[in-house]
């Protein structure tokens, strides 16, 4: 199961979002997409996902074009969790976790014992089992977005793409969620804000830019300060331990001069 | 869940939905100026479907079989199919407020039925029902190209839809206003209220066909439009072909709404109370609220149908005057719910 972008070209309103972005993802990989806000992450997720089609180039799923695949072949190999999808329906946390056995369910197709306990499994994953009967409205943010993920893995897909799924999570559930979608068997994309979850988790990084791809490798050859600095405009140093991982240290940056200090300072 | 319920039960709960319908059209065959009792329109049914032969008064058997079952059972399919419209709009535009008539589908039928019957438009070769269902078919046409214009969000579409709504019934309004005389303006107005009382079989032939082949739709696309709970994007990550989905759901609404306009007039409420009411009671999967909402939407026509004639003797209400008073405030009753849910 292989997913490889080749050339993406995508725009929004006039402006170019994508250019010339290119990635194969190797199967099995945990790979990190990380970059500031607009740099086109969450487009480059929604034409790998298939949900968009490229304006040029294409992203191609074992060698074929997606297009070729049609829809519900898709979506059993590629589960996708957007950011931020709400409802205002009266449904249940089982019933959006449900959801994700659409792709394997035809109209006439019964809903199973087995699609049951794949549901099941789903909640335990995320550790919401005990919450399966509560209404959306009812849940916080992070509990919808732990349920969001359970409906991807029900979905069965060997591909999951994720985009920052760590989103209103505290920092407990952040990594239980990152080192639960990591113990899966499956290749993971996913966009992520933070450098160290990118560093903790994942095989490959690669660093977005103005809608490109600027770097691409393993979180030690990656992550450094120059390249953060240039990127995010912050600076950090980054300690390497032994084992070969690399964690990220945010430096307080330098005041600014007076005159862009928004409140003048009381006298 | 499907599978938590035994196939018993659901055999149990299709032989109940059934009964209800059955019964609902039974009462309103025998309700109305002069009461019949259920057993001579049992026996009616039987004389005309299967000649059982029974001796029954000529006048009754006329006026339940010509007359009330035609009558009853289009109410049942406008009721259903207005209904369906209704859980199709609001699921697939995802907006709580969404039904048939927002659309503007039954203002452009209003003013196809006007320009036919007062202008004479088709010269004779258009028939009120025709011209309703034309004009609602441009009239649908026109919102969707505005939508289709004005962007892809859930909201464009209701935009467009009030804007044409307002054209359209001003456009009715203007053309009763200056070429009609006081004797078809009243007959206009008592159609555009929505009215049941000119309903025989020919027009069963064509309203039970649509409301059976748009239920049967629906139910074929009810795990498509439970998809649709997060979006369309969303909808999409799980294997749905929205822009297809989309295209035949919403074209299977205003077929539904345009023929069920073009025989009983407007009558309004049902699309938009009827979804939210089913959801009330079998909540918000689709393979269970379709057929609820068509049942619920059969038996309250029904009944709206039966208040109307009984409600002042001698004279005969539009039905949707009685749809409106009865779903207005069920309607307020959902707004101020929904604003406590949240």
């Amino acid at each position: 199961m292989t997913l490889a972008a080749e050339g993406l070209f995508w725009s929004a309103g006039g402006a170019a979002i994508l250019t010339d972005v290119s990635l194969d993802v190797r199967p099995g990989e945990f790979l990190g997409i990380i970059g500031p806000n607009g740099s086109g992450k969450t487009s480059l997720m929604a034409l790998l996902s298939g949900i968009r089609r490229p304006l040029a180039g294409t992203v191609r799923l074992d060698g074929q074009p997606l297009s070729a695949h049609g829809r519900q072949a898709v979506a059993r190999r590629i589960a996708f969790v957007e950011q931020q999808a709400e409802t205002t329906e009266r449904i249940t946390a089982r019933q959006a976790v449900e959801l994700g056995r659409t792709p394997h369910l035809g109209a006439l197709t019964p809903w199973s014992r087995a699609d049951d306990a794949i549901v099941e499994r789903a909640l335990e994953a995320v550790d919401m089992a005990h919450f399966s009967g509560r209404l959306w409205h009812t849940l916080s943010g992070g509990e919808r977005q732990r349920l969001h993920i359970a409906r991807a893995l029900a979905q069965q897909a060997p591909i999951l793409l994720l985009d920052e799924p760590t989103n209103h999570l505290d920092i407990g559930h952040q990594i239980g969620l990152l080192q639960l979608v990591r113990e899966q068997e499956l290749t993971v994309v996913a966009a992520l804000h933070d450098l160290n979850h990118a560093a903790m988790f994942c095989d490959r990084i690669a660093v977005m830019q103005g809608g490109r791809i600027v770097a691409l490798g393993t979180p030690a050859r990656v992550l450094e300060p120059e390249r953060l600095h240039d990127v995010f405009g912050v600076t950090v140093e980054v300690e390497r331990d032994s084992a070969g991982g690399c964690f990220i240290r945010y430096r307080r940056p330098d005041p600014r001069p007076a005159k862009l200090k928004l409140v003048a300072e009381a006298r | 869940m499907t599978a938590d319920h035994p196939i018993l039960l659901r055999t149990g709960a299709a032989f109940a939905a059934l009964a209800l319908l059955v019964a609902a059209l039974g009462l309103g065959a025998a309700v109305g100026e002069t009461a019949i009792p259920l057993d001579v329109v049992g026996k009616t049914v039987a004389n005309r479907l299967w000649q059982a032969g029974h001796a029954l008064e000529p006048i009754d058997e006329g006026i339940i079989w010509n007359y009330r079952l035609s009558r009853a059972v289009v109410a049942a399919c406008c009721g259903s199919a207005l209904a369906l419209s209704g859980v199709i709009l609001q699921s697939l535009l995802r907006n709580a407020l969404a039904d048939p008539y927002i659309l503007g589908i039954s203002a452009g039928a209003s003013t196809g039925a006007v320009g036919v019957a007062i202008l004479g438009l088709g010269a004779g070769m258009l028939t009120l029902p025709a011209g309703a269902f034309l004009g609602a078919l441009v009239a649908f046409g026109l919102v969707a190209a505005l939508a289709v214009r004005a962007g892809r969000g859930t909201g464009a579409i209701i935009l467009a839809g009030v804007a044409g709504s307002q054209l359209f019934n001003a456009l009715t309004s203007f053309i009763v206003t200056k070429a009609a005389n006081a004797e078809q303006a009243r007959g206009i107005m008592f159609w555009l209220l929505g009215n049941l009382s000119g309903v025989r079989w020919p027009d069963v032939w064509l309203a039970l066909p649509v409301a059976l082949a748009g239920l049967l739709v629906c139910l074929w696309h009810a795990r498509a439009l439970d998809a649709f709970t997060f979006g369309t994007e969303s909808a999409a990550a799980l294997g749905i072909p929205v822009r297809r989905v989309y295209a035949v759901l919403i074209a299977v609404s205003a077929l539904m709404t345009a023929v069920m306009v073009s025989i009983v007039g407007s009558i309004g409420f049902v699309g938009l109370v009827i979804p939210h009411a089913a959801r009330m009671v079998v909540g918000v999967r689709h393979g269970l609220l379709l057929p609820a909402s068509a049942l619920i939407g059969a038996v309250f026509m029904i009944a709206a149908d039966v208040l109307s004639r009984i409600i002042i003797p001698g004279q005969v209400l539009p039905i949707g005057v009685i749809t409106a008073l009865f779903g207005a405030p069920a309607f307020a009753l959902i707004l101020s719910q929904r604003r406590s849910a949240t």
